[in-house]
């Protein structure tokens, strides 16, 4: 991180705003390498955590020779902590639908699937109602291009990219190996642009707003504003949009409840800071370690001093657990023998160092693991243990 | 031809015997009889020329399709750490001590089966539940027991 940001609210995805027709018809006039350079020159990286940039993932489909192409929005939204994408597909699903639009006239895709997660279900109805207004306007604007709502049923894993296509192709949410990718190889293996439910809704802004605008928020390297999920110990939980490359400790000084030990920032798969690392740590995309600049889906869990962190990671390690789609061992066996491990050092029945031999193993998972969820079972692992050994032992 | 037969083959005519409708098909039997019987495992297999056991495989891995009988209304109570530290467990403990059974049971009148489930993404509203498809957000032990019994009533 260059600089630090001040922590400023923005209002540009939920905005009032109702003129997708035109914003399409504005941006279908204009080429499809104009588009493409304006995605590129926001700087708009994915917004469910990972990070890839937006306009870079367009252009690679986009150069794909294939006939068939998709566009699929992944709203399975399920890293704990995280709400955001919920609000946004309530509040403002016209964005979305309209980044999806713009995507698919660019890539040439005729369909596009809304890959929602089965806890939402209740958000169907009114998102068939939005689909329908929205399939109007392109039939006005010349668009052959459909989208449908594909439901999850329920895997915390489907929310990786492969393994949302394999989930969609009838099997278990299992992750693909990588390469390909899949701006080559993505559902049905075929050329596919898969984006985030916030990631679309920027795109929209993008589109209305140009990318200057969007770089004007944001730092060198994490541009734009991003939408964040506050819970916790915090008096107002709730959903926020704010500029990317604030300090955790600007964040707390808004958000927290005046007592806060740690946040978590990322979900589960996230970082631990712990309050003496709140002014060093930054929110953004760039770096990979706490106290350098931590990259989020949004998740922003606040604990007090009243929190056992022992108790935060067995819940932690819990999910992972049973999230896990057991095709790789070092994820299946590792979340396994991390959880009993834990609970064995709190027990007394393996030394203190024990977690020094845990901590070695989340080594081993990061670098084995073949997704990012065991990959990521590390972050919070390492950042809790190491933080607060204390907490873990007595 | 029985009636899951029937509803197998409408939904197979609906959406299509490719792999790529399985998870559909599977979601619309649950909709119907709550779980995935052996009977509509192998019906479905046989419909969509799926191996039965790749089936199996495939429904035994989402935690919505369930392939154990289920309550007409399945209650799922979050269990991920916002709702942890917000009372979860005392959630539990009154639909318990309501329905009379424990986590993972279903009544013997098979109106409710409670269970536990990963982030429901209402970290801001917690604790919070689901009754098959809605969602009841800041509970107390005192609310839920009001909720069940409003389904109880209704029936």
């Amino acid at each position: 991180m260059t600089k630090t940001k001040q922590l400023n609210r923005i209002d540009l995805i939920f905005k009032n705003e109702n003129d997708c027709k035109e914003i399409l018809q504005k941006s279908f006039d204009r080429s499809h390498e104009e588009i493409i350079n304006e995605m590129v020159n926001s700087g708009l990286k994915g917004r469910g955590g990972a990070g890839f940039p937006t306009g870079l993932k367009w252009k690679l489909t986009a150069e794909e020779t294939e006939k068939k192409k998709y566009v699929i929005c992944n709203a399975d939204e399920g890293e704990p902590g995280t709400f955001k994408d919920r609000e946004i597909l309530t509040r403002v699903p016209h964005k979305v639908l309209a980044g999806m639009a713009m995507c698919a006239k660019i890539i040439g895709a005729k369909e596009g699937y809304i890959y929602l997660r089965g806890e939402y279900k209740f958000l169907v109805p009114d998102l068939k109602k939005e689909l329908r207004k929205f399939h109007d306007i392109l039939d006005e604007l010349g668009l052959n291009f459909r989208v449908e709502i594909f439901m999850g049923s329920g895997a915390y894993i489907c929310g990786e990219e492969s393994a949302l296509f394999e989930s969609m192709e009838g099997k278990r949410g299992e992750p693909r190996n990588k390469p390909p990718y899949p701006t080559q190889c993505g559902y049905l293996n075929k050329p596919t642009v898969i984006n985030n439910v916030e990631t679309l809704a920027h795109s929209y802004t993008i589109m209305k707003y140009g990318a200057k605008k969007f770089r004007e928020l944001g730092v060198k390297d994490s541009w734009g504003s991003k939408v964040f999920s506050v819970s916790g110990d915090t008096p107002i939980p709730g959903i926020y949009e704010l500029e990317l490359g604030m300090s955790v400790q600007d964040f707390v000084d808004d958000f927290g409840d005046g007592d806060t030990k740690a946040v978590q920032v990322g979900g589960a798969s996230g970082f631990l800071v712990p309050r003496k690392r709140f002014a060093k740590s930054h929110i953004g995309y760039q770096g990979k370690l706490t106290g350098v600049s931590l990259p989020t889906g949004g998740s922003m869990m606040i604990f007090n001093s009243s929190r056992s962190m022992y108790n935060v990671l067995n819940n932690y390690l819990d999910f992972f657990e049973e999230e896990s789609c057991g095709q790789c061992t070092p994820c299946r066996v590792g979340c396994q023998q991390l959880l009993k491990g834990i609970k064995a050092v709190k027990r007394g029945e393996k030394p203190a160092a024990y977690l020094d031999k845990l901590l070695k193993l989340t080594d081993t998972m990061r670098l084995t693991a073949k997704c990012g969820l065991g990959q990521s079972v590390a972050n919070s692992f390492s950042s809790i243990v190491e933080n607060f050994r204390e907490e873990m032992i007595y | 031809m029985d009636f899951q037969e029937k509803l197998v083959q409408e939904l197979v005519s609906k959406h299509g015997r490719d792999r790529e409708n399985l998870l559909p098909i599977l979601q619309g039997v649950i909709d119907e009889e709550r779980y995935l019987s052996e009977e509509a495992i192998l019906k479905i297999s046989k419909e969509m020329s799926i191996p039965a056991a790749d089936v199996y495989g495939t429904a035994s891995f989402y935690s919505f399709l369930d392939i154990v009988p289920r309550g007409k209304y399945v209650i799922r109570v979050c269990k991920t750490i916002t709702c942890a530290m917000k009372g979860k467990n005392q959630i539990l403990l009154a639909l318990e001590d309501f329905l009379k059974i424990k986590l993972g049971d279903t009544t013997p009148d098979k109106l409710f089966t409670i269970l536990e489930t990963n982030c429901l993404g209402w970290c801001h509203k917690a604790p919070a539940m689901l009754v098959n498809d809605d969602v009841y957000t800041e509970l107390t032990p005192d609310s839920v027991v009001d909720i069940l019994r409003e389904y109880k009533e209704e029936n």
